[in-house]
C-alpha cells in the first residue's frame, strides 16, 4: 500500500509539479497517473523512490514513511520500469534480469531458476535468450525484459512511467494484456503512468487525474466516466467519453443484464464475437459491417444469441448512464 | 560494389604496393645495416624508445582516466569546463615552450622528455573518458538508480563498462601518437630511436634515418594492433555493436 499525505514537490527553480497530493493505492491494486504532458505524473512516481526529494508532506510505504528508509534499501525493494526499458547494453539478458537479486545477494541456482519463471512468464524461451542481449531483441521484447527485470525480486510495490508508451499500438495492445493476466498472479502495488486514456482505463483499478501537479479526481475508471466531477474532467474524457466506457463492459455484462437478441441465421455475412469480448470492440463490429447483428458465442463456439447496435445503445443507458432505457424505442 | 569502396580499396593496395617497394629499394641499399652492425646501440635505443613511451602512456593514463570518472560525478560537474579548458589550454601551448620550461626546471634528458610526452597524451584520453561516460543514455543511469544500485556499482558496472570502447580508443590514440612523438626526446636529450632519425637528418645519412624510421613505424603499428586487441577482450559484447557503427 502507497499512502500520499499532502504531498508535495518545488523544484529549485520554483515549478511546483505536484501541489499537496493525497490519496492511496491499495494493497495489490492498479492506481494510473492521468493527466496532460507537464502534469506532474512522473515526478510523483519518482518520489516513490526517491529519485525526487519531498518538498512537503509524506509518501508512506506500506506503514512506513519512506524518508525513514534507507535509500538504496527501499528501492531495491520497488520494481522500476521506465518507459525507454532501460535495459544495460553491456549485459545479457539474464544479467540484466538479474540485477536487484544479485544486488541483494542471492545464490547462482536462485537466480537462475527465477530467471526460467519470469521469462516463462512472457513466454520468452529461457535458454535461447539467456546469453543475448538487449539490442538483439525487437522493442516489444525489449520492454517485457523490462517488465520482467522489475518483478525479479519478487517486490510488493511497482511504478512503471509510462512503460508501454514506446511501442507501436498493436504490440502494446498485446502487452498490456499480458500485464493485467501477470498482475492477476502476482499482484502486486502498481503505480502506472500513462498519458493515454484508453490505456488508462484498461489498466486502471482507480485513476488519479491530474492538472499543474493538482489532483482533479480520484475514481475507478467507470465512475469517472460516468460521474465526472468537474469541465476539466469531462473536457479530458472528451465527447467520446460514452464510448471509451464501453470498454469496461463484456458482452457478457450485456447478457447479465438486458439479455441479448435471437439471431437471425439467413443473413449470411453475420460475424461471430466472443461473449468475453468487450462492448467497445463489438460496437466498432457492428459499424464496420453490413449486417445489423454480430452472433455472440461461448468459449465452446456455441451461439448464444446475437448484438445489435441499438442493444448496445440500450445497455449503454441503462448500465452506463445509470437512466432507465424506457425513452428508448426498439 | 560501390565506388567509394572500389577507390578506397585502390588506394590501400596502392599503399602496400608502395611500402613493399620501399622495403625492397632500402634493402637493397643496404640501408637496415645500421640494426645489425651496431645491434647493441640498437637495442640501448630501442628500449629507451619504449620506456619513453610506456612512462609517459601509464602516467597520462593513470591521471586522466580518473580525472574524467570524477569530473563526470554529479558534484564535479560543474567543474567540468574549467578542466577541459584547462587541459585544452595545455595542448595548446607550443610544443617548444613547455619544452624549454621542463629543460629549466628539470634538466636535459629522460625526465624531460617523458614529462612532455605525458602532457602531450592527457588530452585525447581524458577527452574520450569524458565523452564516453557523457554519451551513456541518462535513462541508463536512473533506471540504475531506481533499481537500487550505489555510486560505485553504477560507475563500475554500468559506465565504465559502457564507456570502455570510447576510453580505449583514446588510450589507443594517445599510445600511437606518443611513440611517433617519443622520436622528438632526443632533442631535449632524452634518446631513443630518436637518435638515428634526426642523426641521419642531419649527416644525409639514409642508412641512420630508416634504420631510426622504420622501426619506430612498426612499433606504432604494432602498438595500434595490441591495443585494438584489448579492445575487443575488454569492451563488451553487447555494447560493441552500435560502437563499431558510429566508427
Ligand atoms: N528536474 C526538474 N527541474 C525543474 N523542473 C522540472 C524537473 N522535472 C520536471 N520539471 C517540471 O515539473 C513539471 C512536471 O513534470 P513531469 O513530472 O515530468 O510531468 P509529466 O510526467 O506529467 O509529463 C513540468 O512543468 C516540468 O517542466
Ligand atoms: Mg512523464
Amino acid at each position: 500500500m502507497i499512502t500520499f499525505d499532502h504531498t508535495t514537490k518545488t523544484y529549485e527553480g520554483g515549478v511546483t509539479a505536484v501541489n499537496n497530493v493525497d490519496f492511496t493505492v491499495e494493497e495489490g491494486s492498479i492506481v494510473v497517473l492521468l493527466g496532460p504532458s507537464g502534469c506532474g505524473k512522473t515526478t510523483l512516481l519518482r518520489m516513490v523512490n526517491r529519485l525526487e526529494s519531498i518538498t512537503d508532506g509524506r509518501i508512506i510505504i506500506d506503514g512506513q514513511n519512506s524518508m525513514e528508509l534507507n535509500q538504496i534499501e527501499l528501492r531495491r525493494k520497488i520494481g522500476y520500469v521506465i518507459q525507454s526499458n532501460g535495459l544495460f547494453p553491456n549485459m545479457t539478458i539474464e544479467e540484466n534480469v538479474m540485477i536487484v537479486p544479485d544486488l541483494l545477494g542471492w545464490s547462482k541456482k536462485e537466480k537462475r531458476d527465477r530467471f526460467h519463471t519470469l521469462m516463462e512468464l512472457i513466454g520468452l524461451n529461457p535458454k535461447e535468450y539467456r546469453k543475448r542481449y538487449p539490442h538483439e531483441l525487437s522493442g516489444g521484447q525489449q520492454q517485457r525484459i523490462g517488465v520482467v527485470r522489475a518483478l525479479a525480486a519478487d517486490p510488493p510495490v511497482m511504478l512503471m512511467d509510462e512503460p508501454f508508451g514506446a511501442l507501436d499500438p498493436i504490440i502494446r495492445e498485446k502487452i498490456q494484456e499480458e500485464f493485467l493476466q501477470i498482475q492477476r498472479e502476482v499482484k502486486k502495488t502498481i503505480l502506472f503512468v500513462s498519458h493515454d486514456i484508453d490505456e488508462a482505463i484498461k489498466m486502471a483499478d482507480k485513476i488519479v487525474l491530474l492538472r499543474g501537479g493538482e489532483i482533479m479526481q480520484f475514481d475507478t475508471p467507470s465512475e469517472m466516466l460516468a460521474h465526472p466531477k468537474n469541465d476539466f474532467v469531462v473536457q479530458f474524457f472528451g465527447k467520446d467519453r460514452a464510448i471509451r466506457s464501453l470498454s469496461l463492459h463484456t458482452v457478457k455484462d450485456l447478457q447479465d443484464n438486458i439479455g441479448l437478441v435471437d439471431f437471425d441465421e439467413t443473413i449470411h455475412d453475420t460475424k461471430t464475437i466472443n461473449i468475453n469480448q468487450d462492448l467497445r470492440n463489438t460496437l466498432s463490429m457492428l459499424m464496420n459491417q453490413e449486417a445489423d447483428q454480430v452472433i455472440v458465442t461461448d468459449n465452446n463456439d456455441h451461439k448464444l444469441g446475437a448484438v445489435t447496435i441499438d442493444l448496445v445503445q440500450k445497455y449503454l443507458h441503462f448500465e452506463i448512464k445509470g437512466k432507465p432505457a424506457a425513452s428508448q424505442k426498439g | 560494389m560501390n565506388t567509394k569502396k572500389l577507390i578506397g580499396n585502390i588506394v590501400r593496395y596502392g599503399l602496400y604496393a608502395l611500402v613493399i617497394i620501399f622495403f625492397i629499394w632500402a634493402i637493397q641499399n643496404q640501408y637496415f645495416n645500421n640494426i645489425f652492425s651496431q645491434s647493441s646501440t640498437f637495442i640501448v635505443l630501442l628500449t629507451q624508445h619504449i620506456q619513453l613511451v610506456l612512462v609517459s602512456s601509464i602516467l597520462a593514463v593513470a591521471i586522466s582516466v580518473p580525472a574524467g570518472i570524477i569530473i563526470t560525478r554529479q558534484r564535479f560537474r560543474r567543474a567540468e569546463w574549467l578542466v577541459s579548458n584547462t587541459v585544452n589550454f595545455g595542448q595548446t601551448i607550443p610544443s617548444l615552450a613547455v619544452l624549454a620550461l621542463m629543460i629549466s626546471i628539470l634538466g636535459i634528458g629522460f625526465k624531460t622528455a617523458v614529462f612532455a610526452l605525458f602532457i602531450y597524451s592527457l588530452l585525447p584520453i581524458y577527452r574520450n573518458t569524458v565523452a564516453g561516460i557523457d554519451s551513456i543514455d541518462e535513462d541508463l543511469i536512473d533506471a540504475a538508480k531506481g533499481m537500487g544500485m550505489k555510486p560505485s556499482q553504477i560507475l563500475f558496472r554500468i559506465e565504465l563498462p559502457n564507456a570502455a570502447y570510447s576510453i580505449l580508443a583514446g588510450i589507443r590514440t594517445a599510445v600511437v601518437l606518443n611513440i611517433g612523438t617519443a622520436a622528438l626526446a632526443y632533442v631535449v636529450g632524452g634518446g631513443g630511436l630518436g637518435v638515428w632519425i634526426f642523426t641521419g637528418i642531419q649527416l644525409f645519412d639514409n642508412g641512420y634515418l630508416i634504420s631510426g624510421a622504420v622501426p619506430v613505424t612498426l612499433m606504432a603499428i604494432m602498438a595500434d594492433y595490441i591495443l585494438r586487441g584489448v579492445e575487443h577482450i575488454v569492451v563488451p559484447k553487447g555494447t560493441r555493436r552500435s560502437q563499431s557503427a558510429e566508427t
